[in-house]
Protein backbone atom coordinates (compact mmCIF):
# COMPACT_ATOMS: atom_id res chain seq x y z
CA UNK A 1 0.00 0.00 0.00
CA UNK A 2 1.76 3.07 -1.15
CA UNK A 3 0.46 6.54 -0.96
CA UNK A 4 0.41 8.65 -4.07
CA UNK A 5 2.78 11.57 -4.21
CA UNK A 6 1.08 14.53 -2.65
CA UNK A 7 0.96 17.89 -4.30
CA UNK A 8 3.88 19.97 -3.22
CA UNK A 9 3.12 22.97 -1.07
CA UNK A 10 4.15 26.33 -2.40
CA UNK A 11 6.00 28.99 -0.46
CA UNK A 12 8.77 26.69 0.72
CA UNK A 13 12.04 25.66 -0.83
CA UNK A 14 12.18 22.05 -1.97
CA UNK A 15 12.23 19.86 1.16
CA UNK A 16 11.70 22.88 3.42
CA UNK A 17 15.33 23.76 4.20
CA UNK A 18 17.04 26.64 2.41
CA UNK A 19 19.97 25.80 0.14
CA UNK A 20 22.66 27.22 2.39
CA UNK A 21 21.47 25.03 5.24
CA UNK A 22 21.45 22.02 2.94
CA UNK A 23 25.02 22.73 1.88
CA UNK A 24 26.09 22.94 5.52
CA UNK A 25 24.39 19.62 6.31
CA UNK A 26 25.74 18.01 3.15
CA UNK A 27 29.29 18.98 4.08
CA UNK A 28 28.74 17.47 7.54
CA UNK A 29 27.38 14.26 6.02
CA UNK A 30 30.44 13.80 3.81
CA UNK A 31 32.79 14.28 6.77
CA UNK A 32 30.64 11.88 8.79
CA UNK A 33 31.00 9.25 6.07
CA UNK A 34 34.76 9.86 5.89
CA UNK A 35 35.13 9.31 9.65
CA UNK A 36 32.65 6.52 10.43
CA UNK A 37 31.08 6.78 13.88
CA UNK A 38 32.47 10.24 14.65
CA UNK A 39 29.84 12.81 15.56
CA UNK A 40 30.16 15.83 13.28
CA UNK A 41 28.79 19.04 14.81
CA UNK A 42 26.33 20.87 12.58
CA UNK A 43 24.23 24.01 12.84
CA UNK A 44 20.92 22.32 13.52
CA UNK A 45 17.98 24.50 12.52
CA UNK A 46 14.68 25.08 14.18
CA UNK A 47 12.15 22.93 12.41
CA UNK A 48 8.38 23.26 12.38
CA UNK A 49 8.16 20.61 15.09
CA UNK A 50 9.91 20.39 18.44
CA UNK A 51 13.26 18.84 19.18
CA UNK A 52 12.64 15.26 20.23
CA UNK A 53 10.29 14.65 17.32
CA UNK A 54 12.96 13.68 14.88
CA UNK A 55 14.32 17.04 13.82
CA UNK A 56 17.83 15.66 13.33
CA UNK A 57 16.63 12.87 11.09
CA UNK A 58 14.35 15.27 9.24
CA UNK A 59 17.21 17.67 8.51
CA UNK A 60 19.39 14.85 7.21
CA UNK A 61 16.54 13.57 5.07
CA UNK A 62 15.80 17.07 3.79
CA UNK A 63 19.43 17.55 2.76
CA UNK A 64 19.61 14.36 0.74
CA UNK A 65 16.09 13.72 -0.58
CA UNK A 66 15.35 14.21 -4.27
CA UNK A 67 12.26 14.26 -6.41
CA UNK A 68 12.85 10.67 -7.55
CA UNK A 69 13.14 9.24 -4.03
CA UNK A 70 10.51 7.08 -2.42
CA UNK A 71 10.35 7.74 1.30
CA UNK A 72 9.34 5.43 4.12
CA UNK A 73 9.14 6.65 7.72
CA UNK A 74 8.83 4.37 10.72
CA UNK A 75 8.42 5.02 14.40
CA UNK A 76 9.13 2.01 16.63
CA UNK A 77 8.78 -0.12 13.51
CA UNK A 78 5.33 1.19 12.65
CA UNK A 79 4.38 3.23 9.60
CA UNK A 80 1.10 4.42 11.10
CA UNK A 81 2.10 6.10 14.35
CA UNK A 82 1.90 9.86 14.85
CA UNK A 83 5.56 10.66 14.35
CA UNK A 84 5.85 8.52 11.23
CA UNK A 85 2.66 9.85 9.67
CA UNK A 86 3.51 13.49 10.29
CA UNK A 87 7.09 13.23 9.00
CA UNK A 88 5.97 11.34 5.91
CA UNK A 89 3.35 13.97 5.23
CA UNK A 90 5.87 16.75 5.87
CA UNK A 91 8.06 15.50 3.02
CA UNK A 92 5.13 14.68 0.77
CA UNK A 93 4.05 18.31 1.13
CA UNK A 94 7.37 20.13 1.11
CA UNK A 95 9.22 17.96 -1.41
CA UNK A 96 6.36 16.38 -3.34
CA UNK A 97 8.08 12.99 -3.09
CA UNK A 98 6.42 9.63 -3.32
CA UNK A 99 6.02 7.79 -0.04
CA UNK A 100 5.58 4.15 0.75
CA UNK A 101 5.19 1.84 3.72
CA UNK A 102 6.91 -1.07 1.99
CA UNK A 103 10.52 -1.47 3.04
CA UNK A 104 11.52 -3.02 -0.27
CA UNK A 105 10.03 -0.13 -2.30
CA UNK A 106 11.75 2.64 -0.35
CA UNK A 107 14.95 4.36 -1.47
CA UNK A 108 15.12 6.40 1.71
CA UNK A 109 13.92 5.23 5.12
CA UNK A 110 13.79 7.53 8.12
CA UNK A 111 13.47 5.65 11.35
CA UNK A 112 12.87 6.21 15.01
CA UNK A 113 14.07 3.38 17.24
CA UNK A 114 14.01 0.41 14.87
CA UNK A 115 15.85 -1.09 11.91
CA UNK A 116 13.43 -2.78 9.49
CA UNK A 117 13.32 -6.57 9.67
CA UNK A 118 13.58 -6.88 5.89
CA UNK A 119 17.28 -6.72 5.00
CA UNK A 120 18.24 -3.44 3.32
CA UNK A 121 19.93 -3.23 -0.07
CA UNK A 122 22.73 -1.07 -1.47
CA UNK A 123 20.25 1.25 -3.20
CA UNK A 124 18.73 2.26 0.14
CA UNK A 125 19.66 4.83 2.75
CA UNK A 126 18.61 4.54 6.38
CA UNK A 127 18.31 7.78 8.37
CA UNK A 128 18.09 7.41 12.15
CA UNK A 129 16.53 9.94 14.49
CA UNK A 130 18.85 10.28 17.45
CA UNK A 131 18.01 11.85 20.84
CA UNK A 132 21.40 11.49 22.59
CA UNK A 133 24.23 10.94 20.12
CA UNK A 134 26.98 10.72 22.73
CA UNK A 135 27.35 7.13 24.01
CA UNK A 136 29.58 8.32 26.85
CA UNK A 137 27.22 11.06 28.04
CA UNK A 138 25.74 9.09 30.95
CA UNK A 139 29.24 8.27 32.13
CA UNK A 140 30.82 11.69 31.62
CA UNK A 141 28.63 14.79 31.49
CA UNK A 142 31.25 17.20 30.14
CA UNK A 143 31.31 17.57 26.36
CA UNK A 144 34.98 18.64 26.34
CA UNK A 145 35.86 15.43 28.19
CA UNK A 146 33.84 13.05 26.02
CA UNK A 147 35.25 14.72 22.92
CA UNK A 148 38.76 14.16 24.22
CA UNK A 149 37.94 10.55 25.11
CA UNK A 150 36.82 9.94 21.52
CA UNK A 151 39.91 11.71 20.22
CA UNK A 152 42.17 9.43 22.23
CA UNK A 153 39.95 6.35 21.82
CA UNK A 154 39.95 6.29 25.61
CA UNK A 155 36.96 4.02 26.08
CA UNK A 156 37.89 2.25 29.32
CA UNK A 157 35.00 3.85 31.17
CA UNK A 158 32.47 2.26 28.83
CA UNK A 159 33.87 -1.18 29.48
CA UNK A 160 33.81 -0.49 33.21
CA UNK A 161 30.13 0.38 32.89
CA UNK A 162 29.39 -2.86 31.08
CA UNK A 163 31.47 -4.76 33.64
CA UNK A 164 29.53 -3.19 36.50
CA UNK A 165 26.34 -4.35 34.81
CA UNK A 166 27.66 -7.88 34.91
CA UNK A 167 28.80 -7.53 38.52
CA UNK A 168 25.39 -6.24 39.62
CA UNK A 169 22.98 -8.08 37.34
CA UNK A 170 24.97 -11.03 36.09
CA UNK A 171 24.67 -9.78 32.53
CA UNK A 172 24.98 -6.61 30.47
CA UNK A 173 21.67 -4.98 31.30
CA UNK A 174 21.55 -2.46 28.45
CA UNK A 175 18.64 -3.37 26.21
CA UNK A 176 18.48 -0.45 23.81
CA UNK A 177 20.94 2.15 22.50
CA UNK A 178 23.49 -0.59 23.11
CA UNK A 179 26.95 0.88 22.39
CA UNK A 180 28.80 -0.23 19.28
CA UNK A 181 32.27 0.28 17.90
CA UNK A 182 32.39 1.31 14.26
CA UNK A 183 35.24 0.21 12.03
CA UNK A 184 37.37 -0.62 15.09
CA UNK A 185 37.63 3.04 16.03
CA UNK A 186 34.78 5.18 17.34
CA UNK A 187 32.30 4.03 19.93
CA UNK A 188 28.90 5.12 18.72
CA UNK A 189 25.35 5.29 20.02
CA UNK A 190 23.16 3.38 17.56
CA UNK A 191 20.18 5.51 18.73
CA UNK A 192 17.57 3.86 20.96
CA UNK A 193 17.06 0.84 18.75
CA UNK A 194 16.67 -2.42 20.69
CA UNK A 195 19.93 -4.35 20.83
CA UNK A 196 18.04 -6.89 18.72
CA UNK A 197 18.71 -4.56 15.77
CA UNK A 198 22.42 -4.06 16.40
CA UNK A 199 23.53 -7.04 14.28
CA UNK A 200 21.62 -5.56 11.32
CA UNK A 201 23.93 -2.56 11.35
CA UNK A 202 27.02 -4.70 10.96
CA UNK A 203 28.31 -4.69 7.38
CA UNK A 204 24.91 -3.45 6.20
CA UNK A 205 24.92 -2.87 2.42
CA UNK A 206 22.91 0.35 2.90
CA UNK A 207 24.38 3.68 3.96
CA UNK A 208 23.31 4.56 7.51
CA UNK A 209 23.07 8.22 8.54
CA UNK A 210 22.27 9.54 12.01
CA UNK A 211 20.87 12.97 12.86
CA UNK A 212 20.51 14.48 16.32
CA UNK A 213 18.68 17.81 16.09
CA UNK A 214 18.76 19.04 19.65
CA UNK A 215 22.32 17.88 20.21
CA UNK A 216 23.39 19.14 16.76
CA UNK A 217 25.34 16.11 15.60
CA UNK A 218 25.43 14.05 12.42
CA UNK A 219 27.22 10.74 12.10
CA UNK A 220 27.33 7.87 9.68
CA UNK A 221 28.16 4.25 9.05
CA UNK A 222 29.22 3.62 5.44
CA UNK A 223 28.05 0.44 3.70
CA UNK A 224 29.81 -2.83 4.56
CA UNK A 225 31.45 -1.28 7.61
CA UNK A 226 31.95 -3.50 10.68
CA UNK A 227 29.74 -2.46 13.60
CA UNK A 228 30.60 -4.41 16.73
CA UNK A 229 28.38 -4.45 19.80
CA UNK A 230 30.65 -4.13 22.84
CA UNK A 231 30.98 -7.22 24.97
CA UNK A 232 33.41 -9.45 26.84
CA UNK A 233 34.79 -12.83 25.81
CA UNK A 234 33.03 -14.54 28.71
CA UNK A 235 29.89 -12.43 28.33
CA UNK A 236 29.36 -12.29 24.59
CA UNK A 237 26.79 -9.96 23.08
CA UNK A 238 23.40 -11.55 22.59
CA UNK A 239 20.01 -10.30 21.46
CA UNK A 240 16.56 -10.60 22.98
CA UNK A 241 14.60 -13.78 22.39
CA UNK A 242 10.94 -14.51 22.91
CA UNK A 243 9.19 -17.71 23.91
CA UNK A 244 6.23 -16.63 21.76
CA UNK A 245 5.79 -15.99 18.07
CA UNK A 246 3.93 -13.07 16.53
CA UNK A 247 0.21 -13.60 17.17
CA UNK A 248 -0.73 -12.12 13.81
CA UNK A 249 1.82 -13.50 11.35
CA UNK A 250 3.54 -16.26 13.31
CA UNK A 251 7.01 -14.79 12.76
CA UNK A 252 9.62 -16.20 15.10
CA UNK A 253 12.48 -14.04 13.86
CA UNK A 254 11.23 -10.51 14.40
CA UNK A 255 11.22 -8.07 17.30
CA UNK A 256 7.97 -8.49 19.20
CA UNK A 257 5.93 -5.93 21.12
CA UNK A 258 3.84 -7.11 24.04
CA UNK A 259 0.29 -5.81 23.87
CA UNK A 260 -2.06 -5.94 26.86
CA UNK A 261 -5.45 -7.07 25.60
CA UNK A 262 -7.81 -6.53 28.52
CA UNK A 263 -7.94 -5.92 32.27
CA UNK A 264 -7.72 -9.61 33.11
CA UNK A 265 -4.10 -9.69 31.98
CA UNK A 266 -4.50 -11.30 28.59
CA UNK A 267 -1.69 -10.30 26.32
CA UNK A 268 -0.39 -10.93 22.87
CA UNK A 269 2.93 -10.50 21.11
CA UNK A 270 3.02 -8.85 17.69
CA UNK A 271 5.75 -7.77 15.30
CA UNK A 272 6.95 -4.25 15.97
CA UNK A 273 7.71 -3.91 12.25
CA UNK A 274 4.23 -3.41 10.80
CA UNK A 275 5.33 -3.75 7.18
CA UNK A 276 7.14 -7.02 7.86
CA UNK A 277 4.08 -8.40 9.64
CA UNK A 278 1.69 -7.26 6.91
CA UNK A 279 3.89 -8.69 4.16
CA UNK A 280 4.01 -12.04 5.94
CA UNK A 281 0.24 -12.11 6.40
CA UNK A 282 -0.22 -11.19 2.74
CA UNK A 283 1.98 -14.16 1.90
CA UNK A 284 -0.36 -16.41 3.86
CA UNK A 285 1.44 -16.73 7.19
CA UNK A 286 -0.83 -16.78 10.21
CA UNK A 287 -0.20 -16.58 13.93
CA UNK A 288 -2.16 -18.27 16.68
CA UNK A 289 -3.96 -15.15 17.79
CA UNK A 290 -5.15 -14.05 14.38
CA UNK A 291 -8.42 -15.97 14.49
CA UNK A 292 -8.25 -16.53 10.76
CA UNK B 1 23.31 22.91 -25.09
CA UNK B 2 24.44 25.64 -22.73
CA UNK B 3 26.20 28.67 -24.09
CA UNK B 4 29.76 28.65 -22.90
CA UNK B 5 29.54 32.26 -21.94
CA UNK B 6 26.63 34.52 -21.38
CA UNK B 7 26.48 38.11 -22.51
CA UNK B 8 28.86 39.44 -19.90
CA UNK B 9 31.35 36.63 -20.30
CA UNK B 10 30.32 34.76 -17.16
CA UNK B 11 29.50 31.10 -17.72
CA UNK B 12 26.21 29.99 -16.13
CA UNK B 13 26.04 27.77 -13.06
CA UNK B 14 23.48 25.05 -12.51
CA UNK B 15 20.44 25.49 -14.71
CA UNK B 16 18.15 24.44 -11.84
CA UNK B 17 20.20 25.06 -8.72
CA UNK B 18 18.03 23.13 -6.25
CA UNK B 19 17.56 19.79 -8.07
CA UNK B 20 20.97 19.97 -9.76
CA UNK B 21 22.75 20.45 -6.44
CA UNK B 22 20.70 17.65 -4.88
CA UNK B 23 21.48 15.26 -7.73
CA UNK B 24 25.16 16.14 -7.63
CA UNK B 25 25.29 15.70 -3.89
CA UNK B 26 23.59 12.31 -3.94
CA UNK B 27 26.10 11.02 -6.47
CA UNK B 28 29.00 12.53 -4.57
CA UNK B 29 27.66 11.01 -1.34
CA UNK B 30 27.45 7.66 -3.08
CA UNK B 31 31.07 8.07 -4.19
CA UNK B 32 32.12 8.87 -0.60
CA UNK B 33 30.09 6.00 0.85
CA UNK B 34 31.46 3.49 -1.69
CA UNK B 35 35.03 4.49 -2.50
CA UNK B 36 36.09 3.23 -5.89
CA UNK B 37 32.65 3.88 -7.33
CA UNK B 38 32.77 6.20 -10.31
CA UNK B 39 29.69 8.36 -10.59
CA UNK B 40 28.48 10.45 -13.51
CA UNK B 41 27.37 14.03 -13.15
CA UNK B 42 23.63 14.37 -13.65
CA UNK B 43 23.46 18.10 -14.21
CA UNK B 44 24.30 20.03 -17.35
CA UNK B 45 27.19 22.35 -16.69
CA UNK B 46 29.64 24.28 -18.84
CA UNK B 47 32.13 26.04 -16.56
CA UNK B 48 35.23 27.94 -17.75
CA UNK B 49 37.53 25.62 -19.66
CA UNK B 50 40.13 25.19 -16.91
CA UNK B 51 37.45 23.73 -14.62
CA UNK B 52 36.04 20.33 -15.40
CA UNK B 53 32.24 20.10 -15.12
CA UNK B 54 32.49 17.51 -12.33
CA UNK B 55 34.89 19.65 -10.31
CA UNK B 56 32.76 22.74 -10.78
CA UNK B 57 29.63 20.82 -9.79
CA UNK B 58 31.20 19.70 -6.50
CA UNK B 59 31.96 23.30 -5.57
CA UNK B 60 28.60 24.63 -6.75
CA UNK B 61 26.99 21.98 -4.54
CA UNK B 62 29.10 22.39 -1.40
CA UNK B 63 30.99 25.67 -1.35
CA UNK B 64 29.53 28.94 -0.13
CA UNK B 65 30.37 31.96 2.00
CA UNK B 66 31.18 29.68 4.95
CA UNK B 67 33.89 27.73 3.13
CA UNK B 68 37.22 29.28 2.18
CA UNK B 69 38.49 27.77 -1.07
CA UNK B 70 42.06 27.35 -2.26
CA UNK B 71 42.36 27.39 -6.03
CA UNK B 72 45.35 26.13 -7.92
CA UNK B 73 46.71 29.36 -9.53
CA UNK B 74 46.88 27.49 -12.83
CA UNK B 75 43.06 27.41 -12.90
CA UNK B 76 43.16 31.07 -13.80
CA UNK B 77 41.06 34.10 -13.08
CA UNK B 78 38.07 33.04 -15.12
CA UNK B 79 37.55 29.95 -12.95
CA UNK B 80 37.99 32.03 -9.80
CA UNK B 81 35.48 34.59 -11.03
CA UNK B 82 33.03 31.84 -11.90
CA UNK B 83 33.22 30.27 -8.44
CA UNK B 84 33.22 33.63 -6.67
CA UNK B 85 30.01 34.58 -8.44
CA UNK B 86 28.12 31.29 -8.25
CA UNK B 87 29.29 30.06 -4.82
CA UNK B 88 30.02 33.35 -3.10
CA UNK B 89 33.06 31.69 -1.59
CA UNK B 90 36.18 33.45 -0.37
CA UNK B 91 39.57 32.38 -1.70
CA UNK B 92 42.53 31.85 0.56
CA UNK B 93 46.24 31.49 -0.16
CA UNK B 94 47.39 29.52 2.90
CA UNK B 95 46.46 25.90 2.20
CA UNK B 96 45.69 25.13 5.82
CA UNK B 97 42.87 27.67 5.93
CA UNK B 98 40.95 26.13 3.06
CA UNK B 99 37.85 23.99 3.47
CA UNK B 100 38.04 23.04 -0.19
CA UNK B 101 40.99 22.87 -2.52
CA UNK B 102 41.03 22.42 -6.28
CA UNK B 103 44.03 21.13 -8.21
CA UNK B 104 43.97 21.82 -11.93
CA UNK B 105 45.57 18.46 -12.68
CA UNK B 106 47.21 15.54 -10.94
CA UNK B 107 50.74 16.07 -12.20
CA UNK B 108 52.08 17.54 -8.97
CA UNK B 109 50.40 16.73 -5.70
CA UNK B 110 53.09 17.91 -3.29
CA UNK B 111 50.83 20.72 -2.07
CA UNK B 112 48.45 18.18 -0.50
CA UNK B 113 50.66 18.07 2.58
CA UNK B 114 49.68 21.65 3.35
CA UNK B 115 45.93 21.19 3.77
CA UNK B 116 44.24 21.00 7.16
CA UNK B 117 43.81 17.46 8.49
CA UNK B 118 41.64 18.37 11.48
CA UNK B 119 42.60 17.67 15.07
CA UNK B 120 41.92 14.83 17.47
CA UNK B 121 38.89 16.59 18.94
CA UNK B 122 37.51 17.71 15.58
CA UNK B 123 38.71 15.47 12.75
CA UNK B 124 35.92 16.93 10.59
CA UNK B 125 37.79 20.25 10.42
CA UNK B 126 39.81 18.98 7.52
CA UNK B 127 40.00 19.92 3.87
CA UNK B 128 38.26 18.23 0.97
CA UNK B 129 40.48 18.47 -2.10
CA UNK B 130 39.24 18.08 -5.65
CA UNK B 131 41.92 16.86 -8.06
CA UNK B 132 41.20 17.08 -11.77
CA UNK B 133 42.56 14.04 -13.57
CA UNK B 134 42.63 12.67 -17.12
CA UNK B 135 40.47 9.62 -16.61
CA UNK B 136 38.82 7.30 -14.10
CA UNK B 137 38.27 3.59 -14.57
CA UNK B 138 37.11 0.87 -12.21
CA UNK B 139 39.23 -1.87 -13.79
CA UNK B 140 42.86 -2.05 -12.81
CA UNK B 141 44.90 0.58 -11.06
CA UNK B 142 45.09 0.51 -7.30
CA UNK B 143 43.34 -1.86 -4.95
CA UNK B 144 41.21 -0.07 -2.35
CA UNK B 145 39.84 -1.30 0.90
CA UNK B 146 38.29 0.32 3.95
CA UNK B 147 34.94 1.67 5.13
CA UNK B 148 32.30 1.49 2.42
CA UNK B 149 34.03 -1.20 0.40
CA UNK B 150 32.85 -4.80 0.36
CA UNK B 151 36.16 -6.64 0.28
CA UNK B 152 38.07 -4.56 -2.21
CA UNK B 153 37.56 -2.16 -5.10
CA UNK B 154 39.78 -1.18 -7.99
CA UNK B 155 40.37 2.35 -9.19
CA UNK B 156 42.53 3.50 -12.09
CA UNK B 157 43.25 7.22 -12.05
CA UNK B 158 44.87 8.49 -15.24
CA UNK B 159 47.15 11.51 -15.16
CA UNK B 160 47.87 11.26 -11.45
CA UNK B 161 51.31 11.78 -9.94
CA UNK B 162 52.49 8.42 -8.59
CA UNK B 163 53.53 10.25 -5.42
CA UNK B 164 49.84 10.65 -4.65
CA UNK B 165 49.61 7.06 -3.46
CA UNK B 166 52.55 7.59 -1.13
CA UNK B 167 50.75 10.64 0.18
CA UNK B 168 47.53 8.68 0.67
CA UNK B 169 49.36 5.96 2.60
CA UNK B 170 50.54 8.63 5.04
CA UNK B 171 47.14 10.32 5.01
CA UNK B 172 45.50 7.08 6.01
CA UNK B 173 47.98 6.61 8.85
CA UNK B 174 46.65 9.86 10.32
CA UNK B 175 43.13 8.44 10.59
CA UNK B 176 40.78 9.68 12.00
CA UNK B 177 42.55 12.85 10.85
CA UNK B 178 43.40 13.44 7.22
CA UNK B 179 42.11 15.10 4.09
CA UNK B 180 39.42 13.68 1.83
CA UNK B 181 40.08 13.62 -1.90
CA UNK B 182 37.64 13.81 -4.79
CA UNK B 183 38.88 12.94 -8.28
CA UNK B 184 37.13 14.72 -11.12
CA UNK B 185 37.48 13.74 -14.74
CA UNK B 186 35.24 15.44 -17.26
CA UNK B 187 31.77 14.63 -15.99
CA UNK B 188 32.88 11.80 -13.70
CA UNK B 189 33.69 11.73 -10.00
CA UNK B 190 35.29 9.30 -7.58
CA UNK B 191 36.07 9.86 -3.92
CA UNK B 192 38.89 8.72 -1.70
CA UNK B 193 38.01 9.41 1.94
CA UNK B 194 40.92 9.50 4.39
CA UNK B 195 40.37 6.02 5.81
CA UNK B 196 40.83 4.13 2.56
CA UNK B 197 43.92 1.99 2.06
CA UNK B 198 45.26 1.92 -1.50
CA UNK B 199 47.73 -0.70 -2.65
CA UNK B 200 49.30 -1.23 -6.02
CA UNK B 201 46.99 -3.56 -7.96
Amino acid sequence: MSEAAAVQSTGYNFAYLDEQTKRMIRRAILKAIAVPGYQVPFASREMPLPFGWGTGGIQVTAAIIGADDRLKVIDQGADDTTNAVSIRRFFARTAGVATTTRTTDATLIQTRHRVPETPLGPHQILVYQVPIPEPLRWLEAREAETRRMHGLADYGVMHVKLYEDIAQHGRIATGYDYPVQVGQRYIMAPSPIPKFDNPKMDRCPALQLFGAGREKRIYAVPPHTPVKSLDFEDHPFSVETWSKRCSLCGAGDSYLDEVIMDDTGRRMFVCSDTDYCAERRAAGHRGEGDGA
Amino acid sequence: MIDKTSRDGLAPGFRSPVPDAQQTFRRLMDAFARPGTIVDLAAELAPPTSLMPAAAAVLLTLADLDTPVWLDPRLGGEAAGYLAFHCGCAFVEPLDQATFGVLVDGTDVRCLDGFAVGDADFPDRSATVVIQVDGLRADGGVRLNGPGIDGQAMLQVDGLDARFWTFQAGNRMLFPLGIDVVFASGRQLAALPRGIAAMAG
